[in-house]
Parts: structure tokens; C-alpha cells; sequence
């Protein structure tokens, strides 16, 4: 490490650059998240009353639906990866690419050939890079998400679902997303859930034996109101996953910028002692020589006179 | 139980990313798939799909309050409503001109699949919940 003070101290003034730009990428994160947070907060009463009226219907009628239906031999899963678009948030990507790559060993030890389907540039990159293929991705929305492109993702794998299995191109039995969940600032879990077949959960008090149905009308009919109603229901499923994600991607840029600058911080503390030392260095090698010439210049008058 | 809330609807209008509207109200009118709907206090359950349309609801303060939503659901039980709809806009929230300018686009494409069908039907009513708040 012997180096000129001169380069130390270049060392210093790019490490303290970058501790800006850091710095200023921790801060944007920290003032998007709270807008994120608010936003997948708006969302949730749609969710709410959505839940709210697909229970009403799996417990107040018998209609089965085809988004319901449990296939009775599932060959083939399709995964959702919702991956960012940006790099520089610490381990969020690789960490739910990593719990997606479990999932899809778990689906093809079951013996289901899996389709990818991913969301974020990330993720598009990560398999290209692998040269595997990817059915669909979507990309360029995953900080701040909009209804419009969850809706398009919920359409285009419900008809994958939908379609007949074995028959057309892309047809799956099962739709898994794999998302990051905010828990709270500090903690984000990437998860996965199975999104169709649909499982509704029965909330409202489901009605007692021998009790009498309330009498709820669908109009037209239960059959159609489920028709439209369930698709909406995927849509807002995972509308809420890019929510939670976008989230998720900003908290975890934010801790990442504020190590990153905190590292940044040790960086130039240490190069400012090195680079001390190596003055200090400097100093005392000038003294001695100056010491040394005045000496020598002294051996020199004594032996002349 | 106590009367009043027998007496009045418990009213949310919610659209996929926000809360759009919610109140009391006396009477709630919406568009569905069979036609016009209203809702008065001590209406039986019912789930209904709606289409493209005006939401009209009379608060319990006398005040009358519109919107324009898209295709969703109404949902009525215990004297609770919910409308939920993709989008849904109050009539203040909506921009007249812009409205009209949009609605004279669609008609003038002229296209006649489903999509446009639907756009234009969603053009006219936010023309429409605009037109009678002005």
C-alpha cells in the first residue's frame, strides 16, 4: 500500500462522490415507500369488498366454476417470478428468484413441467442470461405498479389456465406467484402462493345445518356473477403481490443504499488514516534527510578548517 | 337493534386502488346487466354485476352524489352497499371537456368490437355524471 498521499486522496474524493449518490438513492427510496405503503393501503378495501363477495357466493351457492375446479392430474404449472426492475436493492431479486427456483424443483419433483412467467426486468434478465425460456414477461412498472398492468397479467394467465391442457399451446393446470412480502421496514419474506385453481376461503358465518340460506339474489344469475367476479378476483390477487412487491423492492433499496453509504463512511475514514500516515511518512523521510544534509554539510566544514 | 341503522345504507363505492366514496345513504341507484337498480334500506342480499354507468346516491343529509364506474359488481347485504369497479370517478373528479372531447373520439373511430363498445360506453358516463352535477 504504498501509494502517494496525491492517490489517496483521489480515493477519497471518488469514495465521497459515490457516499452522495448513495445517500440520495437512500432517500428517494425512504420518500417512495411511504407513497408505496399508502397505495397498497388504498388498494385493500377493493380487495376487502372483493373477498367479502366471493365468499358470499362460494357460501350462499353451489355453483362450481372452471377457475375453481381442482385438476384431477396436474401436468403442467406456470410461475409468476415479480422481480424488480432495477438493480441496487441489496439481495431482494436473487433472493426471490432463489425461493422461485425452489418452487419450480418442488413442482418438477411433483412431475409438472413448468412454465416461467415473470414480471421486472430482473428476473427477464436472470433467465435470459440462463437461456431458459420465459413465456411472458412484463416490465418497466415494478416501483410503482398500476391497476391496468395487473389486470393484463391476471387475463393472460387466467386463459392459460383456462385452456385445455394437452391441446393448445401454453395451457397450464396451476398459476403460482412468487412475490416479496413487506412485513414491516426492516423485513421483507419473498413467497409463493398457488393462485389458481382459485381456494376461496368462507368467511361470512357460513350458514349451520338445517339453517335456512339467506336469500341472496345474483343477478343475471350465481353462475355469471361468478364469471366475472372471479377474474376480477385473481386481478386484485395480484395487483395486491405487485403492491406488496414494490414495497418490498423499496425498502430493501433503501437498507442497501444505507449500508452502502455507511460503508462508503468506513471507506474514507480508513483511506484518510493511510493517507495521514503516508504524509506524516513524507514528513519525518524529509526531516531525516534534511538532518542528514545539514550534518553532512557540517562533517564536511569540520574536516575543511 | 337501533333504528337508524334501519333506516339508512351504509355506502362504499371502491375502485381498485382507492376508496372512492363512502357515506350513509338513503338510496342508491346503479346501472347492472338487467337495468337500472335501486336501492332503498332493508334491501334483500343481492350480488349483481353492473356495467359502464352512472351511480347515483342520496346521502342521508339530502345531498346527491355522482359517479361514474365501470364494469364491477354491487353487492347489498345487512344494509351495506358495495360498488366496486375498476375505475370509478366522482362527477367533480371528472374533467367536462375532456370528457366530451374523449366521448367524440370514440364515436368518431367508429369501431364496433367489444373494447371500443366498451370505451365508449365509459365515455359516455363520465359525459353523463358530469353533465348532471353541472
Amino acid at each position: 500500500m504504498a501509494l502517494s498521499v496525491r492517490e489517496y486522496r483521489a480515493r477519497i474524493r471518488s469514495t465521497e462522490s459515490m457516499k452522495k449518490i448513495t445517500r440520495a438513492m437512500e432517500l428517494i427510496a425512504a420518500s417512495r415507500i411511504i407513497k408505496a405503503q399508502q397505495r397498497a393501503q388504498a388498494a385493500a378495501p377493493y380487495a376487502r369488498e372483493l373477498t367479502r363477495a366471493v365468499s358470499a357466493v362460494a357460501t350462499f351457492s353451489n355453483v362450481d366454476h372452471a377457475l375453481t375446479l381442482e385438476p384431477e392430474d396436474p401436468k403442467k404449472a406456470a410461475v409468476l417470478i415479480v422481480t424488480s426492475d432495477r438493480g441496487l436493492a441489496g439481495a431482494y431479486s436473487s433472493s426471490v428468484i432463489k425461493e422461485a427456483e425452489r418452487l419450480v424443483e418442488k413442482l418438477k419433483g411433483e412431475g409438472k413441467d413448468v412454465d416461467l412467467y415473470t414480471s421486472g426486468r430482473k428476473g427477464e434478465a436472470y433467465f435470459k442470461f440462463r437461456q431458459r425460456a420465459v413465456v411472458q414477461s412484463w416490465t418497466g412498472f415494478s416501483d410503482q405498479p398500476t391497476y391496468d398492468v395487473a389486470a393484463e397479467i391476471g387475463a393472460t394467465l387466467i386463459e392459460a389456465f383456462l385452456a385445455e391442457t394437452g391441446e393448445e399451446e401454453g395451457a397450464v393446470d396451476e398459476v403460482h406467484v412468487v412475490y416479496t412480502r413487506f412485513r414491516s421496514m426492516l423485513s421483507q419474506e419473498p413467497t409463493a402462493v398457488r393462485l389458481l385453481p382459485l381456494e376461496v376461503v368462507e368467511g361470512t358465518e357460513p350458514p349451520e345445518q338445517g339453517d335456512l340460506l339467506p336469500l341472496y339474489e345474483f343477478e343475471p344469475s350465481p353462475s355469471e356473477v361468478l364469471d366475472s367476479l372471479l377474474p376480477r378476483y385473481v386481478q386484485s390477487r395480484i395487483f395486491f403481490a405487485l403492491l406488496q412487491a414494490a414495497a418490498s423492492e423499496l425498502a430493501a433499496r433503501q437498507k442497501a443504499m444505507k449500508s452502502a453509504t455507511d460503508n462508503a463512511d468506513e471507506l474514507i475514514k480508513k483511506y484518510k488514516r493511510i493517507a495521514n500516515q503516508a504524509r506524516q511518512a513524507g514528513i519525518t523521510q524529509e526531516i531525516s534527510e534534511i538532518v542528514g544534509g545539514v550534518n553532512a554539510l557540517a562533517d564536511a566544514q569540520a574536516g575543511s578548517e | 337493534m337501533a333504528e337508524s341503522t334501519d333506516k339508512v345504507l351504509q355506502v362504499e363505492l371502491v375502485a381498485a386502488d382507492r376508496l372512492v366514496w363512502s357515506g350513509q345513504a338513503t338510496m342508491v341507484i346503479a346501472r347492472t346487466t338487467e337495468g337500472d337498480v335501486g336501492i332503498l334500506p332493508n334491501h334483500a342480499p343481492l350480488l349483481s354485476s353492473i356495467i359502464e354507468g352512472v351511480v347515483d346516491v342520496q346521502t342521508a343529509e339530502g345531498e346527491t352524489w355522482i359517479a361514474a364506474v365501470d364494469a364491477g359488481f354491487l353487492s347489498v347485504a345487512d344494509n351495506r352497499v358495495s360498488i366496486l369497479a375498476e375505475r370509478a370517478e366522482m362527477s367533480h373528479e371528472i374533467d367536462l371537456e375532456n370528457a366530451r372531447a374523449e366521448l367524440e373520439r370514440c364515436r368518431e373511430a367508429g369501431e364496433n368490437d367489444d373494447a371500443a363498445q366498451e370505451k365508449l360506453r365509459r365515455a359516455e358516463a363520465r359525459v353523463r355524471a358530469a353533465e348532471r352535477a353541472s
